[in-house]
Parts: C-alpha cells; sequence; structure tokens
C-alpha cells in the first residue's frame, strides 16, 4: 500500500482472451479509486463470446482498494448472472477479503427521489411562502401582545428590572453606535447640501439648499439611517445573541429555573432601543444638519451664522420632534423582530444565521412602511 | 505487502513538535510514531492538546516547530500539488460527522470522489452505495439530510465520507463522545472490521476507555507536553500519575474487566455488518 504513490502514472489495464471456450481476463496495474478510468470500467461490459467458462485472473493487480474490488466483484456478479462459469485467480488473502467485504456491502440505495416539476414547484413555494408571511406576521402580533403584558406587569413591579442589562444594551446599541452613525449622517448632509445645491443653483434659490437639508435631515433622514442602522447593528445583534443562547439551551435553562427569558432577554434589549432611539437620533440630527452646514460653507459660501439664520426660519419645531417622535416606535419594532427572530432559532448554529438575516430584513421593512403611514397620517394632520 | 514487515515502518512520524498558543505551551518536543496498519488511540486530559495534534498533523494547524512526516515525506516542506495528493490517503472522522448540511448523505459521500477521481457518475453512485454499506448504514440513508440523522447515524455517515477515497489513515476525533454505550460499542467493532477489512491505519482520538481495550493496538497518552506511548499493558507500569488514575481508577478498571481480545466477539451480538468478522 506504501507503494501507492509510485504508481502514480501507472493505469489498471485488462487483456481478453478466447481459449478453448474459456475467456480469461487477465488484469494488472493498480485498482484503486485514484487510477481508475473508462478501461477499467469497460472490464464487465467485456462480450463473453462463445465461451461458457470466465477465469478472471488477477494475479497481476499491484494494488486493490474498494472501488477495484467491487468492479472485480461487479464482473464476477454480472457474468453469473449470463449462466457462465466464473473463477477468480490469483486473488491473495487480503484481497480476496476485500472482495468479500465489498460483496457484503452490495446494497443497492434507493434513488435519489426524482425533482419535481418546475412550474408546480414554483407554485408551490409561492403558496408556502404566502402562508409563511401570513402565520409570520400572527407570531409577531402575539409577540407584540405577550411583550406589552410583559411589560406593563413589569411596570406594576418595576424592582423586577434587569437594571444592568438594560445599561448594558443601551451602552452596546447607543453609546457605541455614535462614531458610525454620526459618520453616515454627516455624510449625507453633505451630500443633500451639494445635490439640493446644484438644483438649486439653476433657479438663483441657493440658500433654499439649507431649508432641503434641515427639513430632509430633520424629518426623514436622520431617523430613517439610525433606524436602518441599528437595525443592522442592534437588531441583528439580538437575534444572534438569543439565538446562539437558545442552541445552547441557555433559554431552556432559564426557564428550568424559573426565569421568563421574556422578563430577562427582551424587556432590557426593547427598553434599551426605546430610550436610545430618540437620543440617538437627535445626534445624527445635528450631525447631518453639521454637514450641510459645512458643505454650505465649502461650496456655496453661506456662513454659519447665515446657515443657522435661515435654518430658524425653515424649520418648526415639529419637523423637529417628528423625527424624534418616531425614534422610541422604531426602536420598539427594531428589538422587537429582533428578539422574535432570536427566540424562534431552533437548534441549528445555521437557523442563527437565517434568522439574523430575516431580522434585519424585517426590522428594516416594517420600519420604512412604519415611515410612509407617519408620513401619510402627518399630511392629514397637516404638521 | 507483507502486513508483518508494513508493521515496521512508521507511517507518521513526528520529531519534537511543539505548539504553543500565546504563552501557553501545549505540546514541548514530542515524538510519536504511528506504525502501519496499527490502531493507534490518542487518549489525555482536557486541554493536553489532542485536537490540536491531530489538526497540526493534518495541516490545518501548524506547529510552532518540529517536524511531520506522513507517508515518509516531510509535510511542511510539500507544495500544493504535493498537499492534495497526501490529503486523498488519509480521511478524517470530526467529532460530530462534519457533513454538509445542505446535501444528502450520499451526496456528502460523492464529494470527494467528484472532486479528486476520474470515475464516471454510475460508477461513484454504486461506490457511494458500499460505502453506506460499510457504515452500516440503511440504504434509506443515502437520501435523507445530515439534519434528519440522529447523532450514531451521522458519525456513520461522516465515517462513510472519510472512507470515499478508500485512504490509507483513518483520523477519528472522539469517535464515540456523544453515542450511548451500545451505539458507542457498535461503533468501535464497525472501525475494527474496516480497518482489518480494508488495512487502514486509525489515529483515534478518545476518551472512551472500552473503545481504548475493544480496538486500539496501541495507546499513545498525551501527559506533561509529551507522550508516552504502548500497549495498556506497558502503560500501566508508567508512574506518571495521570496514568495511574486514568487507567487504575474505576472506570479503568470497569472497561479492562469487560474487556476482550481486539478480534473477539462479544457474546450475543446480532449486529449485522458484525458478520464481516468471520471472514477476515
Amino acid at each position: 500500500m506504501t507503494a501507492r504513490n509510485d504508481l502514480a502514472a501507472a493505469a489498471p489495464w485488462v487483456e481478453a482472451k478466447q481459449q478453448a471456450g474459456t475467456l480469461i481476463l487477465a488484469l494488472g496495474g493498480p485498482w484503486i479509486t485514484q487510477r481508475i478510468g473508462k478501461q477499467a470500467v469497460a472490464l464487465a461490459a467485456t462480450p463473453p463470446g462463445a465461451a461458457r467458462r470466465v477465469n478472471l485472473d488477477i494475479a497481476a493487480v499491484e494494488a486493490m482498494d474498494t472501488a477495484g474490488a467491487w468492479l472485480v466483484y461487479k464482473t464476477v456478479k454480472h457474468f453469473r448472472a449470463q449462466g457462465l462459469e466464473v473463477e477468480l485467480i490469483g486473488a491473495g488473502k487480503a484481497t480476496a477479503s476485500l472482495i468479500e467485504t465489498v460483496a457484503k456491502s452490495d446494497v443497492p440505495c434507493p434513488p435519489p427521489p426524482a425533482a419535481e416539476n418546475a412550474v408546480i414547484a414554483m407554485i408551490a413555494r409561492v403558496g408556502a411562502a404566502t402562508f409563511f408571511v401570513g402565520r409570520e406576521a400572527r407570531d409577531l402580533t402575539n409577540f407584540l401582545g405577550h411583550t406589552v403584558v410583559v411589560l406593563l406587569r413589569l411596570a406594576v413591579r418595576p424592582w423586577r428590572l434587569r437594571w444592568t442589562a438594560w445599561i448594558s444594551h443601551m451602552e452596546q446599541a447607543g453609546l457605541n453606535a455614535l462614531p458610525i452613525i454620526g459618520l453616515i449622517s454627516f455624510l449625507i448632509g453633505v451630500v443633500l447640501a451639494y445635490q439640493g445645491a446644484d438644483q438649486l443653483a439653476r433657479f438663483g434659490a441657493q440658500i433654499f439648499t439649507v431649508n432641503l437639508v434641515a427639513v430632509g435631515v430633520l424629518r426623514e433622514m436622520g431617523i430613517l439611517l439610525t433606524a436602518i442602522m441599528v437595525a443592522g447593528r442592534s437588531g441583528s445583534a439580538f437575534t444572534a445573541q438569543i439565538g446562539t443562547m437558545t442552541v445552547n439551551e441557555e433559554v431552556d435553562a432559564m426557564r428550568a429555573i424559573g426565569l421568563d427569558p421574556m422578563e430577562v432577554l427582551v424587556v432590557p434589549r426593547v427598553l434599551a432601543l426605546v430610550v436610545v432611539m430618540p437620543l440617538l437620533t437627535f445626534y445624527a440630527d445635528i450631525m447631518g444638519l453639521l454637514g450641510g452646514a459645512v458643505m454650505a460653507t465649502a461650496v456655496l459660501d453661506i456662513s454659519f451664522v447665515r446657515f443657522a439664520r435661515q435654518l430658524s426660519e425653515a424649520v418648526t419645531m415639529w419637523s423637529f420632534w417628528i423625527g424624534i417622535l418616531k425614534a422610541p416606535i422604531f426602536g420598539f419594532i427594531i428589538s422587537l423582530v429582533g428578539c422574535y427572530e432570536g427566540l424562534k432559532v431552533s437548534r441549528s448554529a445555521e437557523s442563527v444565521g437565517r434568522q439574523t438575516t430575516r431580522a434585519v430584513v424585517e426590522a428594516v421593512f416594517l420600519v420604512i412602511v412604519l415611515d410612509a403611514m407617519f408620513s401619510i397620517m402627518f399630511s392629514f394632520l397637516k404638521i | 505487502m507483507d502486513p508483518q514487515s508494513d508493521h515496521d515502518t512508521p507511517i507518521i512520524r513526528i520529531r519534537d513538535l511543539s505548539t504553543r498558543f500565546g504563552t501557553q505551551v501545549i505540546h514541548e518536543n514530542l515524538d510519536l510514531d504511528v506504525m502501519a496498519r496499527e490502531v493507534i488511540g490518542v487518549v489525555g486530559g482536557s486541554g493536553t492538546g489532542k485536537s490540536v495534534l491531530l489538526r497540526e498533523i493534518v495541516g490545518l494547524m501548524r506547529p510552532a516547530s518540529g517536524r511531520i512526516e506522513v507517508f515518509g515525506q516531510d509535510t511542511r516542506a510539500l507544495d500544493d500539488a504535493g498537499w492534495r495528493t497526501l490529503q486523498r490517503r488519509w480521511g478524517l472522522l470530526f467529532q460530530d460527522g462534519a457533513l454538509f448540511s445542505s446535501l444528502t448523505v450520499a451526496q456528502n459521500i460523492d464529494v470527494p470522489l467528484k472532486e479528486h477521481t476520474k470515475l464516471d457518475r454510475v460508477l461513484r453512485r454504486e461506490l457511494v452505495d458500499i460505502k453506506i454499506a460499510l457504515a452500516g448504514l440503511p440504504p434509506e440513508a443515502a437520501n435523507k439530510y445530515p439534519s434528519e440523522l440522529s447523532g450514531g447515524m451521522r458519525k456513520r455517515a461522516g465515517l462513510a465520507r472519510a472512507l470515499a477515497l478508500d485512504p490509507e489513515i483513518l483520523f477519528l476525533d472522539e469517535p464515540t463522545a456523544g453515542l450511548d454505550p451500545i451505539g458507542a460499542s457498535r461503533f468501535d467493532q464497525l472501525i475494527g472490521q474496516l480497518q482489518r477489512a480494508l488495512g487502514l491505519t486509525v489515529v483515534m482520538i478518545t476518551h472512551d476507555l472500552d473503545s481504548l481495550y475493544a480496538i486500539c493496538d496501541r495507546v499513545a497518552v498525551l501527559t506533561g507536553k509529551r507522550v508516552k506511548v504502548g500497549t495498556i499493558e506497558v502503560l500501566l507500569c508508567e508512574p506518571d500519575p495521570w496514568i495511574q488514575d486514568y487507567f487504575n481508577g474505576p472506570r479503568g478498571r470497569a472497561a479492562a474487566g469487560t474487556a476482550q481480545p481486539p478480534d473477539g466477539h462479544r457474546v450475543g451480538d446480532r449486529e449485522a455488518v458484525g458478520r464481516e468478522e468471520d471472514n477476515v
């Protein structure tokens, strides 16, 4: 066996000759998985012709593994099935026992199930996905109700709140998100100012760039970008954390000890995002306006002072409050979806990844749908 | 291919192997020889670097220093093509089978065949079926996904994949961990049978004293950053406290009490693949 590598260049061979009504098949070379090619596979297909006996001479075989043994065994089986007498010659003790082992393992497995009709499969998939979305919506609403009940229960007994977890999640989701949210908001302010100035300059109304930046950032951009960033950063982290705990049976252990995972895991995360989101949005607003102001100074020759004066004329307090008011609601939704998907993880690492992706997609989707609904509502209220 | 002469040449030779994680020294000047066609059990307390040693032999980790020769080739001196050739000559069974979860059992076993051989689809399928039967899996398991299998069946499927290319060396990482005692002893027997039928060299990491007594020719004990190798009888005379505790503890004595010679049958065993033994 150790000589296998030296056989790298060699190939298995078969020699067939007829001799007085006997077909003699002489095999030689390495009959191993690595070296077997077409010629070896053709072995079993050798026509016996007029021969009534087959002698299979494997004395010249230099090495044999299960693949070679299988081909030899298959050949023997094939000729025996045709009513021929078959004799195996020249098998050493080890080879004979290998062929014996392979013969014992000749248990064909059922073929893989045939693929379904593509059209039917697609319709079935659409149907299944529709039902899935329906069930998901129902379960998420259910979870929302459950969370609210637990929150109300905690409002009556506030000392049961997990303060350490709450503060720690606020730090992770809020404080640690400051650099990235600040940077993105600043850049969005820059982009809005630049693009706006480009268009408004055609009407000589460059100063209204300030209005564009202010309204855009305060009402929509600040809160939306913050929500999307938080969904990607913290919503996914919630799912991954709780999901990993589910995989490790930590959540089951909690239940067994008498701790409510809703109270221990979900509530601190939900409350953390509800508190942190308005703060982050406020910070994003400031950074966005700053970006717009820097751009205005650098490119449009609108000084900081003029920018500030124009700003106070352009926006009412409502523009600011609309953004801030949406923040806790979005935070609630993001953390709700994150925790819900985390608790839905089944006991495999794979499902942690799947649920995490789902949590982010669902959270961003819900945030944008809600944002659109808020827009409609505010336009009815004329603010 | 006289087995007796094969027994004298080390198929794996490790010299002066040292492993460090930061300041923590795992192995220091470790020497180990694995002979062709033997079953060697690697034991040791937690954190003594059993899995690390195995990972270093198969090239998943690099030792800090030292020399590892497999089939007489220095593994650190090999180029990519050399590695690929070498990798085809060993099979690896990870702790929980490490099957690809998106593929069925049959497809899992087919992966190395498809990747490394020129066999056509029909022959590959036939070989996969043989490997499934060799590993003691029922034919229905072929089209199941890993998530639909029990732990014991996943290990058998992993074993079938490890055997796909008819390797000369089989590395097993805790093959019986997580199996119930009956499943574990069947798995031991299966490995013993395959080892004899296919002429394998088996390196297995284990905690299972029953496995050591049942199928291992020699045992390598990782202790004090080195390794002590020998048959169990020889190791019993070692003064090392860990070895004494291990083999002479209540579990060790219990395993010794029920142990049988590696070729023996357990009375009343009616396992299907058990029949193979009679013909070897």
